[in-house]
Parts: structure tokens; sequence; C-alpha cells
């Protein structure tokens, strides 16, 4: 794995998630399906179990090892106490984010890569879950909390190597049950993977959220004139001698990509968004912040 | 060869391509520029759409004008255009060059031989025989072979012009015997002067046809030596630059330099040849040296004249009374003062009168005598050219018959006279001006200079003329006479401070010197010589180009021979007979060669100018802004932009003013050490600790405080500033610039020291790879005098700790400096000889000094030495031997001028033995 020269150092990649993810405050996700969950967490469950939190001493049953008697609790009388810990639970979320050659595109000089904001995104979103006590990983990677974690990720961004080919998908088989996923990509290329992850999520219990995240010009498409579109990677083309009459097929066929997008995500109870580059970050932030806690 | 009004065509068939021109015009218009090309990720969204209004675009009429104009530049240009042709008759019969190959033609030889070759060229094309005389009158006698011109080529392009003058062959017909059929058409590339023969070959070439003379492109310039009472040079030259003449010779280290620049006098102009005197006006010490002169960028031997006996050292016999031997007494002795005066810049010769003659001097000084046994016979040699210099004293003044005594310009009156003695009247006598134009001119009289005594000249009309110095009450101080070609000096006045304080002055040593120079060159000398010496030796010759080449497979030369000048056999160049040494120089008089019934080719006219290079450069150009314009359609002018930004940007950075580094500054405030960055990070890091730890020796055990070590880049950085520069060698090393060795040669002369450490001290020697050759050729260029192994009494072996060895981290390897003089003797009573007035600019050694001195940041050693103690007792005299070094590069020879301390010990004992 080489590291992309393009992309940013992990100091100024995580400076940048910092800025953006400043205003809000920790997440904590909704805790649903918490009850076969066993890895511990901030989410209190009220019981004992394994957990960090003090919850209750109790008189030591047979069964109990001497190991797990309270020695100090106990020698103020008689009996023997076991010091049980309020049972935790933690969210673990996935982040996925788009290598594919097309992240490299930034339509201007003003403008940063799709890709480049992709992860800005993934990773301010990654330290507002860390801040709330989650457990926050790359798909395929695994999760864990604390502050550390999002220098982790960050670190994993920069050495991430662009893919050959322009378009990027995850691969379902490291989905895991009943975690979160949040994918971060352009969906312009062939999105048949889409379905099959979703089918695959919803059977896992996988729930999540898939963001696009497009450049100003791959919204407006302001070209005209004789012109020959290239994918980044260059494998595919397409000549024009008048791109200014394809501005209305290419937005309709934009149109259509997006909802039938939505269309999937609502399906199985995943949500969908998009987000410009040339819009602030914290606003999709906001809104992943938002579908994500509520 | 198509030829429209000045412009001529080499392959004019090529310009039917022109008429493609049209066509190409249609096809260009029809074809669409080049699309603009865009990345865009969204481009799986457009495929399979359609365009609803195709674009018909056009390329722009100027893109099109621009290409069309380099395609024609381009036809142009193969067509093989020429600005004003020389168009040439078809010449059919043989081909004769002739090439004047003395040192004449030497400046412009190599376009002689292009101009040659391109004669030869055509010829062979045309199939013309041809044949090339080489005027160096080495060629074989007989008729001149012809033969295919192409054969010819390497023989022109082998051969060298020689030091001697242009040689033509005897007899031109009977080497014109064999000429094949047809027109003989010649071409003789001429050097420009008058040669014996010439006339009888231009009149036997231009009966058998035409001949085409190209005369030479450059002035001639030449020099030669003028023999005369003073010798001195004549820049002859054929137009009227007045270039410098340069003295060349051995500088005090023993290499050759420019010593000193003569300007050349007014000239006279004769017929087209300027005449221009130069005088030799040197310091005797610095003309003594003088081995060549040669004027300022010329390159052939006559621009050379080499210095022989005729330049140097007059010989001077010196007569007088015998010295008294006691030391004290020497002071009185009148041959001690002209000793000391002549010594430096004379051979003295002492004897008797007769034995003083027949040593054939230049200037006898005769002191005091007379009635002389010999005066016969000095007269003669006095006829003959001699200059005698006699001088006055007591027992010339006692002399009954004085007015009779022969070999003196004035007559003078017995007795002398005695001013400002105990018993008479008056104040010595100071000295008048001297006359301005006198053979004293210009030397100042000092005021306490004065005369007690001195011999009175009988009044005669003639004497204020024989008067070339006098007192200041006029009466005569020294006169001179001529006697046939030689002339008789008299001082009135003793060579001793008996008489006058004028023997104690400078002025005594200038005013001999001055009259030395007057003499002239032993002129029965080679007469004398020729009969002995029937042969002369070549020792160095010069060749055409007046570089100096050895001697080598030449006989010796007759002395008859010799006296015709350079020559077959004899090129231009030092000859020896015995211990005298001549020179036999290249020049001499010059005459303008004229050319009646040839054709002289002039330089404007020589090719024509070929416009094929200059068309295709034009046609690179357009197809350049050809690019830009295209660029400029498919990209909107950004990149247009950004390449006429990167063509006019890299008109190039200026660099700044060389000014110093702040870290050199401060190396020639605290006498840092400097080390030479060899590129090796691991050397040049111990070099650092190395000196490092030497300056923490200085500062800890001498009065010498350097601060840290400066690392010196050779090929930017000032070396004025230093003292001392270790360089340790490696095998990488890239050698530094030329203008980095000019930098380290002055550095060297002006009193730097460089330690060379090649740092091979364990493994030289036992046949593994030594860095001797990295050495060698990093110090090639620099001026380093003839080395030898340190001495055991050198210098450096006491300049402040008595060393035997010089060890570093190695051992038992010679460390070597410059060497001793020959002929350095110890003198009586003091351990060790007077080697050495200078400071060895170099030392050089194996023993990797650097790794030994080198310590960290804490001040421990970095590298190990030996085993245990004895290792730490290496260590211990390798910063001894770098602070003797230090020393010695600071101090020079300071130590070595230790023949008083036998005195100053006894001076302590004294005050010892005073004290309590």
């Amino acid at each position: 794995m080489t590291p992309n020269p393009a992309a940013l150092s992990p100091a100024e990649l995580r400076a940048r998630a910092d800025a953006a993810s400043a205003h809000l405050p920790g997440l904590i996700l909704s805790a649903e399906r918490l009850a076969a969950m066993v890895a511990p967490g901030a989410h209190g469950l009220r019981r004992a179990g394994p957990g960090e939190d003090f919850w209750q001493y109790r008189p030591a049953h047979p069964g109990d090892t001497a190991r797990s008697i309270d020695w100090r609790r106990s020698a103020r009388s008689d009996a023997q106490y076991v010091r049980d810990r309020e049972a935790q639970t933690a969210q673990s979320i996935g982040l996925w984010v788009s290598a594919g050659q097309g992240m490299g595109y930034g339509g201007g000089a003003d403008r940063p890569t799709k890709g480049h904001r992709a992860q800005v995104l993934a990773l301010a979103l990654a330290m507002v879950l860390l801040r709330g006590g989650e457990k926050v990983g790359l798909l395929g990677q695994p999760a864990r909390a604390g502050r550390v974690q999002a220098d982790r990720i960050a670190e994993a961004f920069a050495m991430a190597a662009t893919a050959a080919d322009d378009s990027d998908a995850p691969t379902p088989d490291l989905l895991r049950p009943n975690r979160r996923l949040v994918i971060l990509s352009d969906f312009l290329t062939d999105p048949a993977w889409v379905q099959a992850l979703l089918a695959r999520a919803g059977a896992l219990g996988v729930r999540g959220v898939l963001m696009q995240v497009l450049d100003p010009d791959e919204e407006n498409f302001p070209y005209s004139g004789a012109v020959v579109f290239r994918s980044l990677s260059g494998r595919v083309r397409h000549d024009s001698r008048d791109a200014a009459g394809l501005r209305q097929a290419y937005l309709t066929r934009l149109a259509e990509r997006r909802d039938w997008l939505r269309a999937q995500a609502d399906g199985a109870g995943w949500h969908f968004g998009h987000h410009s580059t040339d819009h602030a970050p914290a606003v999709a932030l906001g809104w992943l912040y938002r579908v994500l806690g509520g | 060869m198509l030829v429209l009004g000045p412009l001529g065509f080499a392959a004019p068939w090529v310009l039917t391509a022109l008429i493609a021109l049209p066509i190409l015009w249609l096809i260009l218009r029809a074809m669409p520029p080049s699309p603009r090309r865009v990345a865009f990720p969204g481009v799986a969204l457009l495929l399979g759409l359609t365009d609803k209004r195709p674009e018909a675009r056009r390329t722009p009429w100027w893109l099109l004008l621009l290409r069309l104009l380099a395609i024609a530049a381009l036809i142009l240009a193969f067509a093989g255009p020429v600005w004003k042709p020389v168009v040439q008759g078809p010449a059919s019969g043989p081909l004769l060059v002739v090439m004047d190959a003395g040192w004449s033609a030497a400046p412009d030889w190599a376009a002689r031989q292009t101009r040659a070759e391109r004669a030869l060229t055509e010829a062979a094309a045309q199939g013309r025989p041809a044949a090339l005389l080489l005027a160096d009158g080495q060629a074989d006698p007989g008729p001149l072979r012809f033969a295919p011109a192409d054969t010819l080529l390497a023989g022109l392009r082998a051969a060298q012009p020689v030091s001697w003058p242009t040689t033509l062959p005897e007899d031109p017909q009977a080497a014109l015997a064999e000429i094949p059929e047809g027109r003989l058409s010649a071409l003789w590339l001429a050097d420009g002067l008058d040669h014996p023969n010439r006339t009888g070959w231009l009149s036997a070439l231009s009966a058998r046809g035409p001949v085409t003379v190209v005369p030479p492109q450059r002035a001639l310039r030449v020099l030669s030596l003028h023999d005369g009472d003073t010798p001195s040079l004549t820049l002859t030259a054929t137009d009227d630059g007045a270039p410098g003449i340069l003295a060349i010779g051995p500088d005090p280290q023993g290499i050759e330099r420019e010593l000193a620049r003569l300007v050349p006098g007014e000239g006279v102009s004769d017929s087209g040849i300027l005449t221009r005197p130069v005088a030799i006006d040197l310091p005797p010490e610095l003309r003594n040296r003088v081995t060549r002169f040669q004027i300022e960028g010329e390159t052939h031997a006559g621009a050379v004249v080499l210095a022989d006996d005729r330049v140097k050292r007059r010989k001077v016999g010196l007569v007088g009374d015998a010295d008294r031997q006691a030391e004290g007494q020497q002071l009185l002795s009148q041959l001690y003062y002209l000793r000391r005066a002549l010594a430096p810049t004379t051979d003295l010769v002492e004897g008797g009168l007769g034995d003083v003659l027949s040593t054939a001097p230049d200037v006898i000084i005769v002191a005091d005598q007379v009635e002389m046994a010999e005066v016969g016979e000095l007269a003669e040699w006095v006829n003959e050219g001699g200059l005698l210099i006699r001088f006055a004293g007591p027992r010339m003044a006692a002399f009954d018959r004085l007015i009779d005594e022969p070999l003196l310009p004035v007559m003078l009156r017995q007795g002398g006279r005695d001013i400002g003695g105990a018993l008479s009247w008056g104040d010595p006598r100071g000295l008048a001006p001297f006359a301005g134009d006198g053979v004293f001119a210009g030397l100042r009289a000092p005021d306490d200079v004065a005369v007690r005594a001195q011999l009175m000249a009988q009044p005669a009309p003639d004497l204020t003329d024989r008067t070339i110095a006098a007192l200041s009450d006029n009466t005569p101080l020294v006169t001179r006479d001529r006697l046939g070609q030689g002339q008789v000096v008299l001082f009135h006045v003793t060579a001793n401070a008996e008489w006058s304080s004028l023997p104690l002055s400078g002025l005594f040593v200038e005013m001999l010197d001055r009259l030395i120079a007057t003499a002239r060159v032993s002129p029965a000398d080679e007469a004398a010589d020729d009969r002995d010496q029937p042969f002369w030796t070549p020792e160095m010759v010069l060749d055409g180009f007046g570089r100096a080449a050895p001697a080598e497979g030449l006989a010796p030369v007759p002395a008859t021979d010799l006296a015709q000048g350079p020559g077959v056999g004899r090129p231009a160049g030092i000859y020896a007979a015995g211990d005298r040494r001549v020179a036999l120089n290249a020049a001499g008089p010059l005459a303008l060669a004229t050319w009646p019934g040839a054709t002289v080719e002039s330089a404007a006219q020589t090719a024509g100018r070929d416009l094929k290079g200059l068309l295709i450069a034009a046609a690179a150009l357009i197809l350049a802004l050809d690019a830009l314009g295209s660029a400029a359609l498919a990209r909107g002018g950004r990149v247009a932009a950004m390449l006429l930004v990167a063509t006019f940007g890299m008109t190039g950075t200026r660099a700044d003013a060389q000014d110093l580094k702040p870290e050199l500054m401060r190396a020639a405030d605290e006498v840092a050490l400097a080390y030479v960055e060899t590129g090796d990070d691991e050397v040049d890091q111990t070099s650092y600790e190395g000196l490092r730890g030497l300056s923490l020796s200085l500062r800890q055990r001498t009065s010498v405080e350097p601060g840290e070590p400066v690392a010196i880049d050779l090929d930017r950085d000032e070396l004025s500033v230093l003292t001392f520069l270790y360089w340790p060698v490696t095998a990488d090393q890239s050698p530094p610039s030329p203008q980095a060795y000019l930098r380290l040669n002055h550095f060297l002369r002006s009193g730097g020291m460089i330690l060379f450490d090649t740092r091979d001290g364990d493994v030289a020697g036992v046949g593994g790879p030594d860095m001797s050759e990295a050495l060698r050729s990093l110090a090639a260029p620099l001026e380093i005098p003839p080395l030898a192994p340190v001495p055991e009494d050198h210098v450096l072996t006491r300049s402040f700790y008595l060393l035997g060895d010089f060890p570093g981290r190695w051992k038992g390897n010679p460390v070597w400096v410059e060497a001793p003089p020959a002929g350095a003797e110890a003198a009586e009573g003091v351990p060790f000889r007077q080697l050495n007035d200078g400071v060895s600019p170099v030392v050089i050694g194996a023993n990797s000094w650097a790794e030994a001195w080198a310590v960290d940041d804490n001040g421990f050693p970095t590298f190990p030495i030996g085993r245990g103690w004895e290792g730490e007792q290496q260590r211990e005299m390798a910063y001894r031997f770098g602070i003797n070094l230090m020393m010695y590069v600071l101090t020079g020879n300071y130590k070595s001028d230790q023949v008083h301390v036998p005195a100053l010990l006894d001076r302590l004992r004294v005050e010892e033995e005073l004290g309590p």
C-alpha cells in the first residue's frame, strides 16, 4: 500500500475535521437492538454486567471465584461481597469512503477534491462519535473507542491508496451484525453494488447512511463546444461536438441516479443525502449528526 | 546552382515542392482543431448521449498561415540557399594546394586547414587529381606526386606548422615536372610574408594555370630580441595593435608564471610594417629569472623570444687588493662593498687582472690600482666593447705619474683634495642632482651622502661632457669616456667608506646597476666558444605554436648553421654547448609578400553565407508559435500563457555578486580551522570533529584560540580569509572547478597551507586500494613545489613540541612537505640546517589525522587508536603534530631562526650568575 501523494497528511486532515466538528456535541447513537450486545460501551443498561461503573455490592454466591470477591468491602462484615458493575454497551460505527479515481476530482483550485472532502467529513463524524464514547472504525478494521482512534483513522486515510479504477465499492462480506455504516462516495459509476450491499445489510440488521459527495462542476455541467470527456482513470471517454447541448440530458440522468439511490436507501431503512464540495462541510456533518442520532 | 539575384540555391529542384503549398492550405483548412480535453468523473452518465447540434469549427487563418510559413521555410532550407554565393567556374585540371607551414602560419592554422580541406573535398567530388605542398622544407625532393584528392586529407589534418620560416622547395620546375593532363589550378594558403623562392614558384604556377591566393586572416605580430649594449625587444606587427609583452619565468617557488608585463613604446611604420621598441625595464632579480618573453594573446613561435645569456646576468670581474683576512678589517676593503652591491644581480669573478680577463667578463671593476701589469690586454678588451669601471683611492692619489696613467676617462691631478677634514676649510660636499638625460637619470641623490675626499680632474674643455655625476660644487664624481667600442668609467672616490659615505647608501648599488646594464654582453666570447664548441645540442625546442617541447630526435647543430637562424633540423629553441646556452628565436625581419598575376581571395567572398541553418531555425520557431497558438485555442489561453512565461522566465536567474558567507567572516575573525567538504557525509563529519578536537587542544595548550571549524565548499567559498585547510582525499571526490583551482593557487601563494590526508595509512603500500591516484588527480592543477619526506631537522619537528614522527590514527607513513633546497648545510654548532625560507604550502600524508583528533560533543575521542595506553600515547602525539602544524602555519619559519640560541643561552647563564 503506497501513500497517496495527493492525500492530506494525518495532522492536516485531523485539523480540518476538528474545525468541522467543533460545534457539535458528542453524539450518542440511539440505542436500539442493544439487548444482545456484548461489547461494553457508554450505554448504561441499569443492570449488573460487564462495564466500567460501580453498580452494587452483593453477597457472594457459590460459584463466584475468589478473585471476584471485593475484600475491602468484605472486611467490614463477616459475609463476602462481590462488586458488580453496571452493564454497558457501545454502538459500533463503520465508515467507508470511496477511493475510486473519480474521487480525486476537484473542479477548481478553490475547492478541495471530492475525496478530501469525504475524508474530512468521515473523520469529523468519527470524532463526534468518539466524543460520545462510541466505537468507530473504518469498514473492515476493528472499531475502537477513545480519542486515539481518530488519529488511527486519520492515518489510515492518509495512507489510503487510490483505486486503479474509476469506481470503488465496499465488500458486503465485511459487514458485521448490529452495526451502523456510513458510506461516502460520488455514486457516479455503475451503482449496482449499492443494491447488493443494502440487501446484505438488511439481513444483518445493519443500518446506515449513503452520502453522495459531488463537485459543483458535476452538478451544473458548465461545458460547451467540442469537448472530449475523459474519466480520471482514462478508461471511459465520451466525445462531444456540442457539450452545451448535453447539459439537460446529463442533469436529468444525475437526478434519476439520486432518485434511485434515495429509493434504495428508504427501502432498506437507510438514509440518503448529498453534498457539494462548494458548501461548508459543517452542513453535511450536521445532517449526518441528525440522521444518525435520530 | 540556381542563382536568383544575391541568392543562390544548391538544390533548386527541391523548390518545386512549393507548388504543394496551396493544396496543403486546403487540407489544413478542412481539418478541425483538436477538441478540448476535460477530465470529468461523471462521464459514465454521458455515455450514449448524442450531440444535438455538432459544431463545425475551422482552423483560424493565422494558424494556417503559420503552418504554411513553417513548411515554406523548410522547403527553402532544404533547397540549400546561399547568400551571395561564389560561383566558381567548373575546373577540371589537377589541383595543387600550397600551404605555407612556417611559424607565421600558426595563428590561424585551423582556418587554413579547413580552407585546404574544402578545396580538396571539392576536387575529390569533381574527380580531379590533387597534390599538397607543405612549405615546411621537409618535403621529399623530387617532383610532386598527384593523387586522388581524398587520399590527401589525412595528411592535411595531421600537418602542423613548424617553428622556422616557411621554406619552399628550391626548384619549382623540377617539382612540377609530373603534372597530370589538364590545366593546373593552384590554391596558395599564404602566410603573408615574403620567402626565398616564392616569386619563382608564383611565376611557375601562373604559367601553368590560375593561382588563387588565400591571404592570412589575422595580422601577424612578432617579437625579436635586439642585441646591443642593452638588450631590448622589438615588436614588429602588420597592424597597429599594441599588445602587452609578458615576461614569463619561474617565481620564487619555482613555478612558471607571468613575472611582468612590458608595454611597447611608440612605433615606426615602414611600408605596412609597424616596429615598436620594447625596453626590458625590469629589476635585475626579475630579469635574471625570465625564461621567455611572449606577446600576449599570440600563439605562434614568432611571438616568443626565449631568454638566454644575453638578457641574463652580467659577468663582472673584480680586481683589487686581496681582502684583509681579519673580520674586523673587512669593512675597510673596497672589494667588500663592491661584492655586496653586485653579488645579488651579477656573477662575480675575482682575482688578478690577468685571471679576470681570461674569463671574458662583461664588466671589469678595478679598485684603486695603478700601473697594472696587463694594461695592454685590458685596453684591447675595452676597445672591443668591454666596460671598465675604476675607483680612485689613496694609492692613485699618491701616484706621482698619474698624468701618464692610461685607461682613465679624464686627466687627473695628483694628490686629490680633502674637504671637511680636520685641517681643511669647508664642509663635506653633497651630490648635485643627476642630469635628466644621463645614465643616472631618475636616480635621487640622498641628502646624507657626503664626500670628504676626491681626485680632481685636470680642467679640460670636454670635462663637463665626460662628467656623468658631480658634486654640489660641480667637481666631477663620476666620469666616463668611450674607448673604441667600449667605455671607461671612473669613480673619483673610493669604493669603501673612507672618502665618502656613497658606498654606504643604496644609491651606490643603483648607480652600479645602471652602469653595468650599459655593458655589452661578452663581445669577444662567442668567437672563442665557436672554436671550442663546433656543435650545439638542442635542449628545448618550440613548435610552430610557440609551445615548448623536449628536444627529441634532433641532431646537434653546427655553430655555423646556428648563425643562420632557425631552419629545417634546427627549430627555434634553446641550444647548449658546454656551459653556454643560446636561444634560437623564430622571428626574423618581416617582409610583406605581393602577388602579381594571382587572384587574391578576400575573406568576404570566401564562401557566401549559408542560409540553411537560419531557415530551419525560423521554421522551428514558427512551429513553436503554432504549438502555442494551438494550445491557446484548446485550453483557453492559460497553457499558452504558462508556456510564454516559462520561455521568458528561463532567461535565467541572475547570480548575485559574490559576498562573503558570515561563516567565513567568523573564520577570519577567530582563526578557525577549515576543512574541504568531500561530499561524503561521514568523512565530512569526521573532519569537523577532528578539527574541533584539535581546536580544543590548541585552546588548552597554546595561545592560539581557534573557533568552531568551518566547512569549505571549494566551488563557492572565498579562500583568501583562511590560513589552513584540511583536505581529506576520497576516491569518488569530484575535482573542483577551474575557478576553484585559481582560488586555491592564490590561497597557496598568499601563504595558506593545505594538509592533504589520504587516510589510508593502514592499507597503503600493502597492495590494497590507495588514494594516491585520487590525490594526484585532485592536486595536479595546484602549484605545488617539489616535495620530499619531512627531513629530520625540519621546522615542523620543533615548532612547538619536539617530534620525531607524525602519527595520526595510523603511523609510520612518510609525511611529505616542500623539498629543502639543494645544498643547504648545517652551520657549525647548530644541530639543524637553515631550511626553507618559506612555509611549505602543502603537507601530504596518509595518517588519517582527523580521526585521531576527532572528539564528540562531550569531548571524548570518537575513534579508537591502537590498543590501550600505547594507543592513547599515539593520540597524544597526533595532537602534538597538529599543534606543531598550526604553529608552523601561523608562525612560519620563526623557530628555524635559532642561530642565536647559543648566544641567548650564554646571556641567560650570565644573568643567572649575576642574579641572587
